[in-house]
């Protein structure tokens, strides 16, 4: 056996051809380009999980000013706006099990007169919890409101009843460090742009052997004396420029549409997100190799892609998982990516702090690229 | 005696309890047209594919151009070309640039690049066409481009899978000059091939049936091997003619071919007349007789079934 040495212009050559390839077709080119750019657009705006302008049903039996006032904080929010109205609680559970609203208060009769008086009033909020996230965000911000109505109106009594001191109470005055207006958007977006290269780089070579195979030029390379590692290298380059060129394309539309900060240093996620599509580029090569049709390529690659997605923390935060399926999201570089975009756009966090999770990827890339390499050479047997 | 450029052992490869060849043994001469000839399942493709290297024998061995195909797979591939049933090309690549991506490969100096490809286009007739997507020509240019492309590197030994398979006459007929030029060039060509009728253009051929090589040897030995003269006959009643000349005495063989039936008889003049007396007697009308040479069809027929 010969050693398994790169001949440059043979490789050069298979580089030319799969370039010359990947852009002879215009509509390639816009899948590699264009697409990652729109999909960004799109996702970025869909993946947030704040509450606004949450349609809400209202049943007043006070009919006081304090009950309108407490409405009246509600709305001025921006987080609720009130679609109904009714006397009758049975009309709020008909319009929450249509699923017209989000959530529905209930004011009792005599909530003025409690308030009032200094004595404890009660409000009832009722919240569609098969929508469980959402109903969570807006529970949060209806009880924050809703209390702090609360202590303003009791200082108020207070104050009118003579004591000359308002009664004690916390000033609790909550800050989020690095996403100060805790926009989801903000924390979206990087994420979005990592689960984008991710399927790009899947993409990219998912298919790259298993069309060779399929249209026979496999065979023909084969008994040519292009070396497997050589064809190893010459699909996954190019692959490396395309998905590198769209990680600084959905930076660039990351950065200059939707504002997000970038605090951290661009060394720091150059070098991981090589690591990463490195990654991404080796399980779709391993997925190529295995293959036999492009259709079960496809197949196998969408069942990566999807689990990969949920064990990350884009949708569903690794530290709420069970124990023992936050072990398993550590075989998954796109969890590991996104602790470092997160890290480099919004803490600007460098080496230091994120060497951990880019050393995984280093070994993820390397490990997954080497053992697609070896496979390769044992199917050619 | 000179070296075979291939040179087959005991060649064996076994799919799990099936053995797809069966331990093939016999040489190629250095210069030769080579047929092997079969059916579909013969075993050809999986014989193509380990002398060509990318298929492990799982018995015996083969020398191609004196290297082993078990030990040393890879030096094989320097040796030869290899064009499989369905040759890849690049769809969305254009003619030339599919040549030049196989010439890139082997390498070709580029100062021989244009003699070369002259050559290529003048026998294949592509020429005119080079700036064609692959994608876009007939079936027969294809199995042409393909060729071109295994031949850009003047390989020693050309291996060709089924190349006339599914290609249209005219096609067929200019692959089969092009293979004679290589041979007349000094290229050792071996071809499988299921047409019988174009085993009989190869210097020699070796029948495969089942893995097994049933018969070798030049395709006009074979066929004057067969014993008796050959009547091609034409009957009413195809199916009851035939059961009914394979029941007679004087009939040594009788097989279909198509609408004609093809009678072998030890001798004409003696058994005919009682053959044809026994048929009229039994109501089947004779249409048409006339004796005809056996080709290779005849020759495999009556090996598979003796």
């Amino acid at each position: 056996m010969s050693l398994p040495a790169l001949d440059p212009g043979r490789l050069g050559q298979l580089l030319r051809k799969e370039f010359r390839q990947m852009l002879r077709d215009p509509r390639a080119k816009r899948l590699l380009f264009i697409a990652p750019i729109v999909q960004l657009l799109i996702f970025g705006y869909a993946a947030t999980t704040d509450v606004r302008n949450a349609k809400t049903f209202v049943v007043d039996h006070d009919r006081s000013s304090d009950s309108r006032r407490l409405i009246a904080a509600l709305t001025a929010s921006g987080y609720f706006r009130v679609t109904g109205a009714s006397e009758r609680p049975a009309d709020l559970i008909a319009a929450l099990d249509r699923g017209d609203v989000l959530m529905g208060i209930e004011i009792p009769r005599g909530f003025a007169a409690d308030l009032g008086a200094g004595r404890q009033a009660s409000v009832q909020l009722l919240v569609d919890g098969s929508t469980a996230n959402t109903a969570n965000v807006a529970l949060g911000y209806a009880t924050r409101i809703i209390s702090r109505f609360g202590l303003e109106r009791g200082a108020e009594v207070a104050a009118r009843a003579g004591a000359a001191v308002p009664p004690a109470g916390v000033d609790f005055r909550a800050r989020a460090w690095y996403n100060a207006n805790l926009e989801s958007r903000v924390y979206n977006v990087p994420a979005v742009m990592g689960t984008i290269v991710m399927l790009m780089s899947l993409m990219l070579t998912s298919l790259a052997v298993v069309r060779e195979r399929e249209i026979g030029t496999l065979e023909q390379l084969m008994v040519s004396p292009l070396k497997p590692l050589e064809l190893i290298v010459g699909k996954t380059l190019p692959a490396v420029v395309v998905a590198f060129l769209d990680l600084i394309l959905v930076t660039g539309v990351a950065l200059l549409w939707f504002g997000i900060p970038f605090r951290g240093s661009a060394l720091v996620l150059i070098v991981s997100s090589v690591f990463y599509i490195l990654s991404g580029l080796g399980v779709g090569l391993l997925i190529s190799t295995v293959s036999n049709t492009q259709q079960e390529a496809f197949m196998s690659m969408f069942f990566f892609f999807f689990p990969a997605i949920i064990l990350s923390g884009f949708m569903f935060p690794v530290e709420n998982m069970p124990v023992a399926i936050q072990y398993i999201t550590l075989l998954d570089p796109i969890r590991h990516y996104l602790v470092v975009v997160r890290g480099v756009f919004l803490r600007g966090a460098g080496w230091s702090v994120l060497y951990p999770q880019i050393l995984i990827l280093l070994v993820m890339g390397v490990t997954v690229l080497g053992f697609a390499t070896t496979r390769f050479r044992k199917t050619v047997a | 005696m000179t070296q075979p450029a291939i040179s087959l052992r005991g060649l064996t490869r076994r799919f799990g309890d099936l053995a797809a060849v069966d331990g093939l043994t016999f040489d190629v001469v250095p210069g030769e047209l080579f047929g092997l000839v079969g059916p579909d399942g013969a075993g050809k493709t999986t014989t193509l594919r380990m002398l060509a290297g990318v298929l492990r024998p799982t018995g015996g061995d083969a020398l191609v151009g004196g290297v082993s195909v078990a030990r040393d797979p890879e030096g094989v591939k320097h040796r030869i070309a290899y064009m499989s049933q369905r040759f890849g090309l690049y769809t969305d690549l254009t003619v030339r640039e599919n040549i030049d991506f196989y010439a890139d490969l082997y390498q070709v100096p580029d100062a021989e690049r244009p003699a070369r490809l002259e050559r290529l286009y003048r026998f294949s007739n592509l020429g005119s066409f080079e700036h064609r997507l692959a994608g876009q020509l007939s079936g027969g240019m294809k199995q042409k481009l393909g060729l071109c492309c295994a031949l850009v590197h003047h390989p020693e030994i050309l291996l060709l899978d089924e190349p006339t398979f599914g290609v249209d006459p005219i096609s067929r007929r200019d692959l089969w000059l092009i293979l004679h030029e290589m041979v007349a060039q000094g290229v050792t060509v071996f071809v499988s091939t299921s047409y019988l009728d174009e085993a009989e253009r190869c210097d020699h051929v070796a029948l495969l049936n089942r893995g097994k090589v049933i018969a070798l040897d030049r395709p006009a030995a074979l066929q004057d091997g067969l014993q008796g003269e050959m009547l091609a006959v034409r009957a009413s009643d195809g199916r009851r003619a035939l059961a009914l000349l394979r029941s007679l005495p004087g009939v040594r063989r009788a097989a279909l071919f198509g609408d004609t039936i093809h009678v072998t008889l030890g001798a004409r003049e003696r058994d005919w007349p009682g053959v044809r007396d026994a048929l009229e007697r039994a109501g089947v009308g004779l249409e048409a007789t006339h004796q005809i040479e056996p080709g290779l069809e005849d020759v495999f027929m009556e090996r598979v079934e003796p």
